[in-house]
């Protein structure tokens, strides 16, 4: 039997018993960072692609949800700093091996090109639109005639947007259940499903729903997939990494993450999508709002458990 | 130049004067503090074995906190010092999240703070003031590429162990054993 201590009555906030020193606020912001990254991702995707025509909420309409997702997202990232005046000093470096740095000078770019974006298609979206000025309908036919290579440059970025959202978290080898590099990919796959999920929700067109719906039951396999190796390297490591693993199997996280993640965020939504590819008939509504709440709450999930791993000595 | 510290668990009696010393001379605010003692009790009766730990920031020679800032605040001065510059501290918590040893806190100040080895009385020649204050001399300070150094001398002839070395920080407080 081992018991340790604090005989000096050491009790820092945020810190002590238990660290909690990031909150819900970090948790909405993967989240919504994950969502901007997915459906920034599919405009630029079908740009690129040329499908611009058959695929009109998912280049047009749904990205006017990104420049709010994001700003909503920074404005949380900036809820939760302590020395709030000081954020500029982002902007005056470049860390490498800081994934928040990264993450800080992509948001930089990314959050104005998704307003950009959405801004150049303002005249599709709502006809008669004018600009008022002359310098902006200017930048506008710009913006238009080279909407290919920034689509280029946008699919890019959303790409790290959504792994950042990953590394983030798994950055910190204090953190077990963080310190694993599956974050980054698990963190973008899910970020695109709940991009692809905000599409469809959007999507009147049956044919562009459908073709959406394919791709992401394959986003939710993937994510799947990804979770089971995910356990599998904990289960497979020390024994800090065994007992990450055991919130989730047995301990205070497992139904919140079984139930509302794995079974009522892709399991369920999954098999609907499934269902209605065959020709079933399931409310349009449902299984974006499935997708989108199980991202949620995995993000949550991962933010809260993660902060309570630590190394034992 | 190497600076660590040595603390003798053998020696160490739990009285709280190096938590104290720190809280008057680095005028932490009240209910924090950069160092804290560990009481760590193994085994059942009869046979227990006790062990008392002063610990603080392990100035990391890999040190995490500082390849996770964002800004640069955190960094390594001369000697393998950890320091964070205030100015430049956005609050953001990334370091606080990657010390296996929960050493930061945030300051109600909004930047993050810890241990400094009290390298303002370093500079001077002096030791920390957790080091001056201990009744029992349990805690000993110094460069470690002197080999007569008082941190030097103390691991020399005792085996000594580190906290979490398999989190691969290589933290520089040696606890002797």
């Amino acid at each position: 039997m081992k018991e340790e201590i604090f005989v000096s009555g050491r009790h820092l906030p945020n810190i002590d018993p238990y660290l909690h020193m990031w909150h819900w606020q970090i948790a909405l912001y993967l989240f919504l960072g994950g969502l901007a990254a997915g459906i920034l991702f599919f405009a630029a995707y079908y740009v690129i692609m040329g499908k611009e025509k058959q695929m009109r909420a998912t280049v047009v309409w749904a990205p006017v949800i990104a420049p709010f997702a994001l700003v909503i997202g920074l404005m949380a990232l900036f809820w939760d700093l302590t020395h709030k005046l000081y954020v500029w000093q982002l902007y005056t470096t470049v860390r490498i091996t800081s994934p928040m740095s990264w993450g800080a000078w992509t948001l930089l770019i990314i959050t104005p090109l998704s307003i950009v974006w959405v801004a150049s298609y303002m005249k599709e979206m709502m006809p008669g639109w004018d600009w008022k000025y002359d310098i902006l309908n200017k930048f506008e036919e710009w913006v238009i005639k080279i909407r290919k290579p920034l689509a280029w440059v946008m699919m890019g970025l959303s790409i790290i947007l959504g792994v950042y959202t990953g590394i983030l978290l798994s950055a910190f080898n204090a953190r077990p259940l963080w310190n694993t590099s599956i974050l980054g990919p698990l963190f973008l796959t899910s970020g695109l499903s709940t991009g692809l999920a905000a599409i469809m929700w959007i999507s009147k067109d049956e044919h562009e729903r459908k073709a959406l719906s394919r791709i992401d039951l394959i986003l939710i396999l993937v994510e799947l997939f990804l979770i089971i190796h995910m356990f599998m390297g904990f289960l497979a490591g020390s024994a800090v990494k065994t007992e990450a693993a055991a919130l989730f199997l047995g301990g205070e996280f497992t139904v919140t993450f079984w139930v509302f993640v794995i079974v009522l965020g892709l399991a369920f939504p999954a098999t609907l999508e499934a269902l209605e590819l065959r020709g079933y008939h399931v409310p349009a509504w449902l299984p974006p709002l499935l997708i989108l709440f199980g991202g949620l709450v995995f993000r949550f999930v991962m933010v809260e458990a993660g902060q309570i791993t630590r190394f034992l000595y | 130049m190497r600076y660590a510290m040595a603390i003798d668990t053998a020696k160490c009696v739990g009285c709280g004067d190096c938590v104290v010393a720190c809280q008057t001379e680095n005028n932490v605010p009240h209910g924090y503090c950069r160092d804290w003692i560990v009481e760590s009790v193994s085994g059942s009766y009869p046979s227990v074995q006790i062990e008392i730990r002063s610990e603080r920031c392990n100035h990391c020679d890999n040190a995490p906190c500082v390849r996770c800032c964002p800004t640069g605040a955190s960094h390594i001065v001369e000697g393998g010092i950890v320091m964070v510059t205030h100015e430049e501290c956005i609050g953001c918590g990334a370091c606080i999240e990657s010390c296996p040893y929960d050493a930061r806190y945030a300051h109600p100040d909004g930047y993050v703070d810890k241990c400094t080895f009290c390298k303002h009385r370093v500079d001077k020649g002096q030791d920390p003031a957790c080091v001056e204050v201990c009744p029992t001399h349990c805690l000993h300070f110094g460069d470690l590429d002197d080999p007569n150094s008082d941190v030097s001398k103390a691991l020399k002839n005792r085996d000594w162990k580190v906290l979490a070395p398999e989190a691969g920080t290589k933290p520089q407080l040696y606890f002797l054993t």
